[in-house]
């Protein structure tokens, strides 16, 4: 008894006593939701685009990071830095278009998901090789971005810090997914995009250059990863290591659905959120640690229940 | 119609030749094996043949769609307009006026009806209100898809997609439409609407039709001109009118049996017209 009252009483219990904790629980969640959702989004931009599955879009989020910061201790200014990073993403995503994706056009898709794990690999390499391996510390305050903190006092309960940085965090993504769904709504390009994504052979048949829209995708994932790599580095370090948070993004996406941006959204907060509360309050029960698998766990469950995510695009197919 | 008098061999204005060309696909499998044609400039030519002949793969050569399957066209040359056209990418061939509407459709599902159409505008530089002014013309000619614009296109029916890949071709503004299979699915009915569609656009809009067909039928009543092509060659070809009097055509294709063949031994094997080797 006292087992089960442990599992389905206790941790509510702790919540209701402590509501200032509980939001503080729920606010740190958020925020990593909102980098997991980031990360998932430019998984997302591309598997639409291409229907490749973009194994580097983790270290994508690394090197731009890097890029960054390397540059500005090479001497750079802060916002030279970050237009000549742009620069190198907008470059990187030609290169890859026209060495990776162009040669590799209608072969199979583990073809294309093997070629996208070489790709990591050789960022990886490229990475260490130009800035070294060793963590570095974000230029959050050159950037222009906030650093302090605000204490909400909640009446006699006790208070709640808000990192600025996290506000900063959720505002731009907020940005950025509405610039993104105005992109793909209402531009030519962005239309030409959702064409690619519902039908290659078709796209290419009305004189859609497949070569150009996917340059342009890998581009716009490069950005979503430059942006969660400042935002993410600024709450740690930037460092290889964030590669592995990365993955995260996997059930995220079985989550939210491979296809669909605000499942991303969606997906991201909830595993966010998901596991910060499931560690602090479950995870004295096994011992703690469970934040790094439970994703996992709830992306299992999902698999078996709703295969294709929250909001995955279920196929249209007349019968 | 006066170009279609003509023998294609002699007109000076065809808008398409394609010479003797091969396809190979995955380097190993021959599929076209010498295949040539002309498509005369405001005519309507019909390529016709059985499943498998080879329609579909000259309409991919010609707008160079092969590639994306590791096709390609390895002996032979493809004349659009007086200029080599087989190296050039389909975008580059669309901006010239050479579109394809392929077999079975291929509307963009997930992207509403008059999203489709304006998807067809992609090579176009002409602005904004050229391309308006072109939704309003593809309306006017399937007054049926201006009542479903908002639907997504994977949700209409099988004849209104057909109608929407032949409107989103017609966006871009074309000289010439590679048509495969338009009645592939649809009811009798509605063949007949598109196939009455097709003749209005090319009589008023002036746009030459190149259309891979299995219903011969249908198809020879609204084309000029006819190829019939039989396991990657042209077997047969000449004025619709004549082929569909001619008695081959009558037992193979229009299903009208020949006097005394009632054996499958009678039927007799095309020889392969070396037209190009005279």
């Amino acid at each position: 008894m006292d087992f089960l009252h442990d599992i389905l009483l206790r941790p509510f219990m702790d919540m209701a006593g402590q509501p200032d904790f509980f939001i503080q629980v729920i606010w740190e969640g958020f925020v990593a939701g909102i980098l997991y959702a980031l990360i998932a989004l430019g998984f997302v931009l591309i598997y639409k685009a291409s229907g490749v599955f973009n194994f580097a879009q983790g270290i994508m989020v690394v090197f731009a990071g890097l890029t960054l910061v390397g540059l500005h201790e090479k001497g750079v200014p802060a916002w030279l830095a970050l237009i000549l990073t742009i620069g190198v993403m907008a470059l990187l995503a030609v290169c890859i278009e026209r060495f990776v994706m162009r040669k590799l056009v209608a072969q199979p898709d583990i073809i294309l998901l093997m070629s996208t794990i070489g790709m990591t690999y050789f960022l990886v390499g490229l990475g260490e090789f130009v800035f070294g391996g060793e963590p570095k510390q974000m230029i959050t305050s050159q950037l222009g971005l906030p650093t302090g903190s605000t204490a909400v006092e909640m009446g006699e309960r006790g208070l709640i810090i808000f990192q600025h940085i996290d506000i900063a965090a959720a505002v731009i993504a907020i940005i950025m997914v509405a610039a993104l769904a105005v992109f793909f709504n209402r531009t030519r390009i962005g239309r030409a995009l959702r064409a690619v994504a519902d039908d290659h052979q078709a796209a290419l048949s009305v004189g859609i250059s497949l070569n150009q829209i996917w340059a342009i995708v890998w581009f716009a994932a490069g950005i979503v990863a430059l942006t969660t790599g400042i935002m993410w580095g600024a709450r740690s370090d930037v460092s290889f290591a964030l590669e592995i948070v990365a993955l995260k993004a996997l059930p995220v996406l079985i989550l939210g659905g491979f296809t669909s941006i605000p499942g991303a959204i969606v997906g991201g907060l909830i595993i966010g959120i998901g596991e910060k509360i499931g560690e602090i309050y479950w995870g004295p029960l096994v011992g703690g640690g469970i934040e790094s698998w439970l994703a996992y766990m709830i992306a299992l469950i999902f698999l078996l229940f709703r295969p294709q995510g929250l909001f995955g695009e279920r196929i249209i197919e007349r019968i | 119609m006066t170009a279609v008098a003509q023998t294609p061999e002699t007109a000076t204005d065809a808008i398409l030749q394609v010479n003797n060309i091969e396809v190979i696909y995955d380097h190993v499998i021959l599929v076209l094996k010498g295949v040539s044609l002309v498509v005369p400039k405001g005519g309507i030519t019909a390529l016709l043949g059985a499943n498998g002949a080879g329609k579909t793969t000259t309409l991919k050569a010609i707008s160079n769609l092969l590639q994306a399957e590791r096709g390609e066209v390895t002996k032979g040359n493809i004349v659009f307009e007086g200029s080599e056209v087989q190296s050039l990418s389909p975008n580059e061939l669309v901006r010239r006026g050479c579109i394809q509407v392929m077999e079975g459709r291929h509307c963009f599902g997930h992207l509403t009806v008059e999203e489709n159409l304006l998807t067809g505008a992609f090579t176009r530089r002409d602005g904004g209100a050229a391309i308006r002014a072109d939704l309003e013309m593809v309306y006017e000619y399937f007054p049926r898809l201006r009542l479903r614009r908002q639907s997504q296109a994977g949700y209409t029916s099988g004849g209104e997609q057909q109608m929407t890949a032949i409107g989103r071709a017609l966006m871009s503004r074309p000289k010439m439409i590679l048509l495969d299979e338009p009645s592939m699915g649809l009811a009798p009915q509605l063949v007949e609407e598109i196939f009455e569609i097709v003749r209005k656009l090319n009589v008023e809009q002036g746009v030459s039709f190149l259309l891979a067909e299995q219903n011969t039928n249908i198809a020879l009543r609204y084309a000029n001109h006819g190829y019939i092509l039989e396991s990657g060659r042209i077997v047969l070809d000449g004025a619709a009118a004549a082929l569909r009097e001619n008695e081959d055509v009558k037992e193979f294709y229009l299903g009208v049996g020949g006097e005394g063949r009632k054996s499958f031994r009678d039927v007799k094997h095309y020889k392969r017209r070396k037209r190009w080797l005279a």
